[in-house]
């Protein structure tokens, strides 16, 4: 028998020559508890990501709006099903993970616990929280453990018009009537700060940091990946004629980046707590689907199972 | 793991892209029966005209191979290189071959 | 006769974008998220054909108005489609009885369509046929589930097709405008219509050990834009944002 440290750098060796970790080789439990817990985070996102934004589907103000709208959301169920999977290549039922979810135990992008209050949210979701979201979903096509880097490339590919129809209904307010310039002013107002904390804890406050980037789940750190899409979205905005909600924010000409104020930790804290505008609303509204589901999906199962006998017979 | 029988099974998808090229794997799903699955597919994996034709295996029946056999699965094809048609030299001048 | 052909163009299309608004409602709280996709996958579907026949209308209207002005500027009065598709989602049995209690029609109804005189509806049907078959097919097989699946299940469709069974007439209801539209090749017979539609039905519930519902008292209205109480709720959800920006794009 190999001992565990000898596996351990046998592992080690093979992230560091940019080899992918596939389900069935030997990981340390931590690096699989750890991808357990991301992977499972991320796909808890993508489905109470369809929450906010399912809202406006029958709400859209043109029928074009409401079929970009529609499949927008039904990207987001494809993407939590490709990370649930991902989940389960590691032995981790689909159930079980959900349950965590329902349960409250696990976490999920506390983006999603913010309220979509007027049409242009929809606009700030795609154009803000989906940018930020690709910024990390690009770096994970080259994360270190195969199956969740194939979905992200997955996600990758089908992610880049979500960002981009939410630029698109910024651009047509800003450029519309004065009320719909001051809604999509209004909305970036209420997404930007939130936007900047999808990237997680400063990397001096990230405990997990440091070993995800060691086992190269991660590839960038929270602060680099934060100030990339800072420098993006200020030009985006600057062309639609919107302001950024920080009067700290300066182009600094030494560093080629923008220098920017301070995120209020505070409110992080408490929504990840559970104290958002709207936690127990998604949280319910996961558990009674999947309780009002389960006679349904009872039903396929008693069916198949009928079925399968009645063919053996 | 103590799976609930109410629980729809894992199944593998396979995508063929186009007509003529092989069946890939494309990820997995889960459905109550086979037809199901299909459809599901159908649904999950070739909204945007990823596919003409889909092949779905319940994961339990998949067998892999083992990693740690890998070396010597695999390895020994390495200094087999006249399997390589670029192993040979042919004379100058001589051509469709 | 452009006015027949604007008003058929229409109640067309309004069947469409209104089943569209209420499989739009479970998007993101289907029964699993495999279920959640098919579905929204339906509701895309028939709005993108709401959408074609809502274009054609404007043009055959010749008022200059588009799909949206149609959509969104009209009131309850003006909607001419079938109570059927107003009705709340319900529970999923109820969603899907719904869906297949109109798929089973709309197939056949395409299919006809694409010999239509009018070569705008043929080729709008011709495309729709397609989506049409994995829409029956999918609520067919859902039915069947449920029948045969469990007592609560069987219960729950059972009660489905009890409670939406009244709505069934209107699919199949004369009208002056579908008179015309029929003289003229470009509504087909809605009698060969029906017989497929009935086939269907009795076909899928028998194997769902379903009971078909007697026909009893058969709602009416809602081509003459005579709806229920529902309607006005589902149109000033679709439209306030749209309203309450008069000309605004979007």
């Amino acid at each position: 028998m190999t001992d565990v440290k000898n596996l351990e750098e046998i592992f080690q060796s093979k992230i560091d020559a940019e080899q992918k970790i596939e389900p069935k080789d030997w990981m340390p439990d931590a690096y699989r508890k750890n991808l357990v817990r991301q992977i499972s985070q991320h796909a808890h996102s993508e489905v109470v990501g369809m929450l906010p934004e399912g809202n406006w589907i029958t709400r859209a103000p043109s029928l074009r709006r409401k079929a970009i709208l529609l499949a927008k959301v039904q990207d987001e169920a494809g993407h939590g099903l490709y990370l649930y999977s991902a989940v389960e290549t590691m032995g981790t039922s689909r159930e079980q993970t959900i349950d965590d979810l329902l349960s409250g135990k696990a976490k999920y992008s506390s983006i999603f616990n913010y309220p979509t209050l007027t049409w242009a949210d929809i606009g700030a979701i795609g154009w803000l929280v989906d940018g930020a979201a690709i910024m990390n979903q690009v770096m994970l096509c080259r994360t270190s453990y195969g199956p969740y880097a194939r979905a992200m490339v997955r996600i990758c590919k089908e992610e880049s018009f979500h960002q981009r129809q939410g630029y698109e209904i910024m651009a047509v307010l800003a450029k519309g009537t004065p009320e719909q310039k001051e809604m999509a002013q209004d909305a970036l107002n209420r997404w930007w700060w939130p936007s900047l904390m999808m990237f997680g804890p400063t990397d001096a406050n990230s405990p997990h940091s440091a070993q995800s980037m060691k086992w190269k789940i991660k590839r960038q750190s929270n602060d680099e990946l934060r100030q990339t899409f800072i420098d993006r979205t200020v030009q985006q905005a600057e062309v639609i004629g919107l302001s950024i909600p920080d009067p700290d924010l300066k182009w600094n000409e030494e560093t080629k980046h923008y220098d920017w104020g301070t995120i209020d930790w505070t409110e992080f804290n408490n929504v990840v707590a559970g104290n958002g505008p709207c936690n127990k609303e998604r949280l319910a509204a996961r558990n009674k689907a999947h309780a009002e589901g389960a006679w349904v999906r009872e039903a396929a199962v008693a069916y198949a199972a009928k079925k399968a006998k009645r063919k053996a017979a | 793991m103590s799976e609930n029988p109410n629980n729809w099974p894992l199944w593998e998808i396979f995508i063929q892209s186009k007509r003529g090229l092989d069946h890939k794997h494309c990820g997995s799903l889960h459905a109550a029966d086979a037809e199901m699955a299909i459809e599901n597919a159908r649904d999950v994996y070739t909204r945007r005209q990823e596919g003409s034709s889909i092949w779905v295996v319940k994961s339990e029946h998949i067998h892999a191979s083992r990693p740690e056999d890998a070396e010597s699965f695999f390895d020994p094809a390495d200094d087999k290189v006249y399997r390589h048609p670029t192993f040979y030299t042919m004379p100058e001048g001589a051509k469709y071959i | 006769m452009s006015n027949a052909l604007f008003q058929y163009t229409l109640r067309l299309a309004d069947d469409l974008l209104i089943l569209n608004h209420r499989l739009s409602e479970w998007c993101g709280h289907g029964p699993i998220l495999e279920e959640d996709i098919a579905l929204t996958n339906r509701a895309l579907d028939h709005l993108g054909e709401a959408r074609n026949l809502f274009t054609y209308a404007g043009q055959v209207e010749g008022k200059n108005r588009s799909e949206d002005d149609l959509a969104y500027l009209r009131m309850e009065r003006q909607f001419t489609n079938v109570k059927l598709m107003e009705q709340p989602n319900g529970d999923y049995a109820h969603t899907m009885a719904r869906s297949f209690l109109f798929d089973a029609y709309h197939l056949p109804l395409m299919q006809a369509l694409t010999k239509s005189t009018d070569a705008q509806l043929a080729a709008i049907a011709g495309k729709s046929v397609k989506e049409a078959t994995y829409h029956l097919r999918a609520s067919s097989e859902w039915m069947i589930r449920f029948g045969d699946g469990t007592e609560k299940s069987h219960q729950r469709a059972q009660a489905a097709l009890d409670n939406l069974w009244t709505f069934t007439g209107e699919l199949f209801e004369n009208d002056p405008v579908l008179e015309e539209m029929t003289k003229a090749g470009i509504a087909p017979d809605m009698a060969a219509v029906k017989a497929a539609w009935s086939k269907t039905v009795d076909e899928v519930l028998a194997e769902a050990t379903l009971k078909r519902p007697a026909d009893g008292f058969m709602a009416t209205g809602g081509r003459k834009g005579l709806h229920s109480e529902h309607m006005g709720f589902i149109l000033a959800e679709m439209q306030h944002v749209t309203r309450a920006y008069p000309g605004a794009e979007w």
